[in-house]
Parts: structure tokens; sequence; C-alpha cells
């Protein structure tokens, strides 16, 4: 019912993370991205003096709003009607996607041109137009290269943060004209010059487009106001040139007063660009006659959202705002960059989203939704930086409970279960630990049996010369002094791993 | 059922664990400014910083002021929305200004949604085709509420504003502001601003870091923004 926001055919992420790490190129391009944007977000954090104030006003803000989101959608779309504006509600992807494209065909038109949105990359809206004939042209200069490159989105605020300048001139060369108007002859690999190309290539069809497409940072229940942020103008462009405007917005978008916004605009840019504030905001309230689009219709998605609002722990998740503040500080996320995670949402905030929104709670999620959940060392800097304070590590082990609970990750299960069983009693422990000593020249890279899914995931540790107990005895003379007699443990029986590991 | 009420239905059985009387609190401790002194100089700072233009003037250098400034742009048409002050284009020449007819006009006031209608009286000018947007050098306008701590302008259809697309066609925005409606803060200008109107909040020029995080300014909008301050 629900459409997946993963994208088709991804291997789970230790593998796709594999491939990834080994590319020298990504993790070059990475690291200076993610540490640059880093770097300027806490300059301009530092600037404000109550940040934790609004932090913890923006989480409360958001809570208040999930705890009566009912209420708030009703209030939302009876503020949007009486603004002139025409409210759909889509429970899945495919039906959302449905909707867009029948008030697309309504207009007689068979282009659209979009804003960037995270929500319609979820439901896959530029395939489903394309089944129906019609053309989604992206007009945010990253994902423009990602449309062009015939790529996928790597980053929630910079999708193309894996393209450097020279990849981007030849996507350019090559795609432009088989898209509308080519690159300059000439063209280099110089930003400002690639940047000229983008403008010339879409400014005639901004000026002649009828439909736009867009997502909402934010909607407000009081006043039925949309807002979007954005940077280039495209936005401005896609929301004020057309004659119909169509907003795909997902239900947690929705903010309670027109006030809220006060602690949102500050939070938002801060931690996403690492400026002040991006250079255009947007904010529309249904139509106005003579400026801008004539039909407004807002699309109010649910999509699983509904699944995550009903996990106690998990729901926290919604109050995200997309800055990709957690992305830049992830060390997982700096070395695998985003298409690892096999998600429009990656990062650290795409490891807890994803699961949920495929419903990782019903234990019948495949196995590269599984291994979201485990794309982390659980160090905390994306909750240090999260500008409605999700504690996404909190989150995180909670998911891999859901996941071993519904066996989704079999290898780490039966590990732990052994390991259990070593750990139980020194002397297996002592035992194990000499044979791997003495043996460890000859250990595999690979751990054998079921555990083999788990080591190749992670580099094996070096096993030492000796172990610890063993240098004990060996410097102090006598065995360390065993803790209390505990009541001795019956052993594991064999069968309850064989059990386990079905 | 309709989606609509499947999705309600969905969102009330989610939240099965809320009390039906749950207030949760929301602490405002957070400040109204960060700065109380010094306001408009932050103001012209950040706008700086963000790369725009940036000129003080006195009330009765103003006529002047934008005269220099479409010189030095070597601007031939400039757009003009209704309700601008004559005075400010005294100093152009005649064949300048395109001016648009289009302006904000409230048809009832007793909502927070103020819903306009577009003029239609014969004192006003055509309103001006996307296409003559695209051929103009320039458009100048007022501007409703600046931002210091952010270096924003905010634009909300008001006289001398005019309707949205005319600071977004064309590529260099000359924006009046006047220091009196420079506020500190994000909240401050959300108190002074109406919701049912269309708003534009400009802070430096179009501007991308989509490339290896480089700024290029001026991909979509104008890529110039000057702003005259009237002191």
């Amino acid at each position: 019912m629900t459409s997946p926001p993963t994208f088709l055919g991804m291997p789970p992420f230790p593998e796709a993370a594999r491939s990834a790490v080994s590319n020298p190129q990504l993790r070059h391009n990475l690291r200076k991205a993610t540490h640059t944007i880093r770097d300027k977000r806490a300059h301009v954090v530092g600037e404000l003096s109550d940040w934790a104030e609004l932090r913890a006003a923006g989480a409360a803000i958001k809570d208040r709003t999930l705890r009566r989101l009912d209420e708030y959608l009703l209030a939302a779309e009876a503020a949007v009607a009486a603004a002139g504006g025409t409210v759909h509600w889509a429970a899945d992807a495919a039906e959302a996607n449905r909707i867009v494209a029948d008030l697309v065909r309504a207009t007689g038109e068979t282009e659209v041109v979009k804003v960037k949105s995270m929500v319609t990359q979820e439901i896959g809206l530029n395939e489903a137009l394309a089944a129906e004939g019609i053309r989604a042209y992206e007009t945010d200069l990253a994902e423009l290269i990602v449309q062009l490159g015939d790529d996928l989105p790597s980053h929630i605020l910079v999708p193309a943060i894996h393209r450097n300048r020279a990849e981007i001139r030849e996507i350019f060369v090559r795609e432009m004209a088989e898209w509308g108007v080519p690159a300059p002859p000439g063209l280099s690999d110089e930003p400002a010059a690639l940047a000229e190309a983008a403008r010339r290539h879409l400014r005639e069809r901004f000026l002649s487009a009828k439909v736009a497409v867009s997502g909402a940072n934010f909607l407000v229940a009081e006043t039925g106001t949309l807002v979007v942020v954005e940077s280039e103008g495209n936005g401005r462009m896609c929301l004020t040139l057309p004659e119909t405007l169509i907003s795909v917005v997902g239900i947690e978008k929705v903010v309670p007063t027109w006030a809220d916004l006060e602690v949102f605009l500050q939070l938002l840019p801060r931690s996403s660009t690492g400026e002040r504030m991006n250079p255009y905001t947007s904010m529309w309230t249904g139509v106005t006659p003579g400026d801008g689009p004539r039909d407004f219709h807002l699309v109010l998605l649910d999509n699983g959202r509904t699944d995550v609002l009903a996990d106690t722990t998990g729901r926290q998740a919604l109050r995200c705002i997309r800055c990709s503040a957690c992305l830049n500080v992830c060390p997982v996320y700096e070395r695998t960059g985003g298409h690892a995670y096999g998600s429009v949402y990656p990062g650290p905030i795409g490891a807890i989203l994803v699961p949920q929104l495929r419903g990782v709670a019903t234990g019948k999620v495949d196995p590269q939704t599984a291994s979201l959940p485990y794309a982390s060392s659980l160090c905390g800097a994306c909750y240090e930086v999260c500008p409605v304070a999700i504690d996404i590590p909190e989150v995180l082990v909670h998911l891999r409970e859901q996941v071993v609970e519904g066996g989704g990750h079999r290898a780490e299960r039966a590990a732990m279960r052994a390991a259990e069983w070593v750990f139980d009693d020194a002397k297996r422990l002592r035992t194990v630990q000499r044979v791997a000593a003495r043996s460890r020249r000859l250990l595999p890279r690979r751990a054998p049996g079921p555990g083999a899914a788990w080591s190749d995931s992670r580099a094996l540790p070096e096993v030492p010369a000796q172990s610890f107990r063993d240098w004990w005895v060996r410097e102090r003379g006598a065995p360390p002094a065993r803790p209390p007699a505990a009541p001795a443990q019956p052993p594991v029986e064999k069968n309850r791993i064989e059990e386990d590991d079905r | 059922m309709s989606s609509r009420a499947a999705i309600l239905a969905r969102v009330r059985r989610a939240l099965a664990d809320v009390p039906s009387d749950d207030d949760f609190p929301v602490a405002r401790d957070y400040a109204r400014a960060h700065v109380a002194e010094g306001v408009l100089e932050l103001f012209v700072a950040h706008l700086r910083d963000y790369r725009a233009v940036v000129h003080e003037v006195a009330e009765d250098a103003l006529p002047d002021a934008v005269a220099a400034a479409v010189e030095r742009r070597g601007a031939r048409t400039v757009v003009t929305p209704a309700g601008l002050p004559p005075a400010w284009t005294a100093g152009l020449a005649e064949g300048v200004c395109l001016a648009d007819g289009w302006a904000y006009e409230q048809l009832y006031d007793n909502s927070i949604n103020n819903r306009p209608t577009v003029a239609d009286r014969a004192d006003r000018a055509d309103i001006l085709t996307t296409s003559t947007l695209d051929t103009a050098d320039g458009v100048l306008t007022a501007a409703a509420v600046g931002i210091a701590e952010t270096g924003t302008i905010v634009l909300d259809a008001g006289p001398g504003q005019g309707r949205r697309a005319l600071t977004l066609v064309p590529d260099w925005h000359l924006c009046v502001m006047r220091a009196a409606d420079v506020v500190a803060s994000v909240p401050q200008a959300l108190e002074r601003l109406d919701p049912g109107r269309p708003l534009t909040w400009i802070s430096g020029p179009s501007a991308t870091s989509d490339i290896e995080l480089d700024r290029v300014e001026g991909v979509h909008g104008p890529r110039t923004l000057e702003v005259l301050i009237v002191r």
C-alpha cells in the first residue's frame, strides 16, 4: 500500500557503503562539502545566544502539533480553502501521484516545472508523471544536475554533492540539448559559468510554464499559509509565473500559528545552509488575484507518516524540518555518501525515517530497509546539531530492537546469542581466546558461517597474540579473581541458536 | 472511506496514547531580538555580507540617488509598481519608467486572511506581460520590513512593491528601504506582516552553492540587489 521511499534495487547499506568508501574522489568531495557546511553552521548558530531555547521551542511546537495533528490538519484545510485553494488528501504515494497527474491533465498541459522537493522524490512523482506522458522539469541547479545525469540525489540540501565541477560540465555539455536549450559552446567548469548555463537553459521554460509542482517547508494551520525557502529563485519562478500550482505536502509539515514561524525561520536556514537567512523565502495563502497562480492545489500526503506517528518513541522523527545538519556531522555519512542509504532521505535522519515509513515495526521489511538502523556508530553528533532535538540515537536503538524482534538481521542475532554463551562462562571465554590467539595468523578476514554477514559489513579486529587473562597470569602468576559466585547458568543449547537462525 | 477520513482516522488511532485534554506546553523563553542598539548598522553590514550593494541617503536626496543608480547601471527601462511615490522617479528621463498597474486591494479585513482584488481602475497603468518584464533592465520598489539580524528585506505587495513577478524577472532590483521599517529580528518582522498577503523575503541576490559549495550569485532571480536606505 505504502510506496517505498527507497531507490529501487539498491543493495543493503553495508554492501552499498563498501563500494562508496573505496571511491577516493567521492570521499574527498564529501569530506570537503560536509566540513564546509558544518563550519558555517557552527559560526551562525554561535551568533544566537538563545539557540538552546529556540531549539527547545522548535521541538515543543512540533510535538504539540503532532499530538493534535488531526485538529491542525482540519484547521489548515479550512484556511487554505477559505483563501481560494483546493485541498486534496492522499493516503499513499500512488494516490498522490494520481491526484497530481489528473490535475495536470485537466490543464491540458504535458509539462510541469518543479521546485526542489523531498516529498515528490519520496513518492516518485517524476516517474509517475512520465508514465502518464507528462514531463517534469527539475529547476533547482543540483536537481537539474541529477536529472540530466540520470543520477540519484545523495544529500537533502545539495543533492549533487557527489559531483565535482568537471563532471557537472560534462553532464551539461552532453545532456542539455536533449532537454531544451543546449549548453553554450566552450562551456568552462567554473561554477559561475555552469550556473549561467543553467540560467539560460531554464529561462524560457520558466517564462512559458503553465503548471508548477512544489513541496513546502511549512504549512500554517491558522492562516493556510505555505512557506518555501530556497536560494536560487527557481522556487519563486515556479511559485509565481505559472497559472496552476500544485503543492504536495506531508502531513507533518503543519505548524499551528503564524507566530510559530518565528522559531523555524531562525532554526532552519542556520542549520541547513549555515546562512543567517536563505536568499529567498516565499509565503502564500491560497490565491491572490493577479499575483501568482490563479489555481492553487494542496495535496496533503500520509504515505506512512501515520505509522511513524503511532510509534511513541519513533514519532519524534516527524519533527524533522529537512535541514540536513545531521548528514553533515555524521562520520558514517561523511565516508559513505548519500547513495549508500538507498533512499531519498539519507544520513542519520534517513536511517530512522525510512524504516519507519516502510513499516519496520511490522517486521516485514526488506534487507535494505532492515540494514538502515545499523548505518550508525551511535556517536550522537546528529542529535547535538538537530534544530528540533530529535534523539536520533535513541530511535536507532529502538528500531534495531524492532529489526531483531522482526527477525530482520538474522546473522547479528545469531552472533549475539553465541557471544552470550561464550561470555557467560569464564572458562569458555578463556578457551575461545586462547584458540583465537594461537590461530590468529590463520584467521580469515571473514567470519565463518552465519557470522559472515556480520563481518562483511565490519572490519574484523586484530586478534592479540595473548589474551588479557593470559597476560595477567604470566605477569601476576595467578588467575584473576572470579566474581562472587554466581549461580551456574545452564549452557545455551545449540538448537536454540539454530532455531533463531532459521 | 475517503482518503481524508482514512488519514484522519489513522492519525487518531496513532495518538491513542495522548490524553484527549492534552495540552502540551511550549516554552517561549527565547529572545524576541538579539540586538537593541545599532540595528540599522547591523542591517547594512549583513546586507553587504550577502553581497547586496547598499547606499544610505537622506529623504530629499532620494530622487537623485535613484537617478544615479539607474545611470550607473546603464538601465534604459525600469519597472515601477503601482503606488510608488512619484517623487522617487522624478530624476529619471522620460520613458525610463515602465509602470505596472497591479495593486493589492483588500476585499474585506475582518479576517486574518485578507483577500485582495485586482485593481480595475482607469487611472492605473496596464499590467505588464512577463516577456516585457524579461526585457526590462531593472525594477524599482519600496519594501515592507527589513530584518537586521538576517540582512533580509520583505516585500508584501503593498504600495510601490507590486506583484511578485516584478522583483523576480528583471536582472536588477533597486529597493528603497525606510530606516523606520527596519526591525532587529525575525520575530519582530513577523509581528508586522500580514499572512494573507503574498510575501517575498529577500536576503541578498539569488545564489547557489550547488557546485562544490562555491557560492555563485545570480541564478534565476535578480543577479544584483541594490538597496537605498532612507534615514
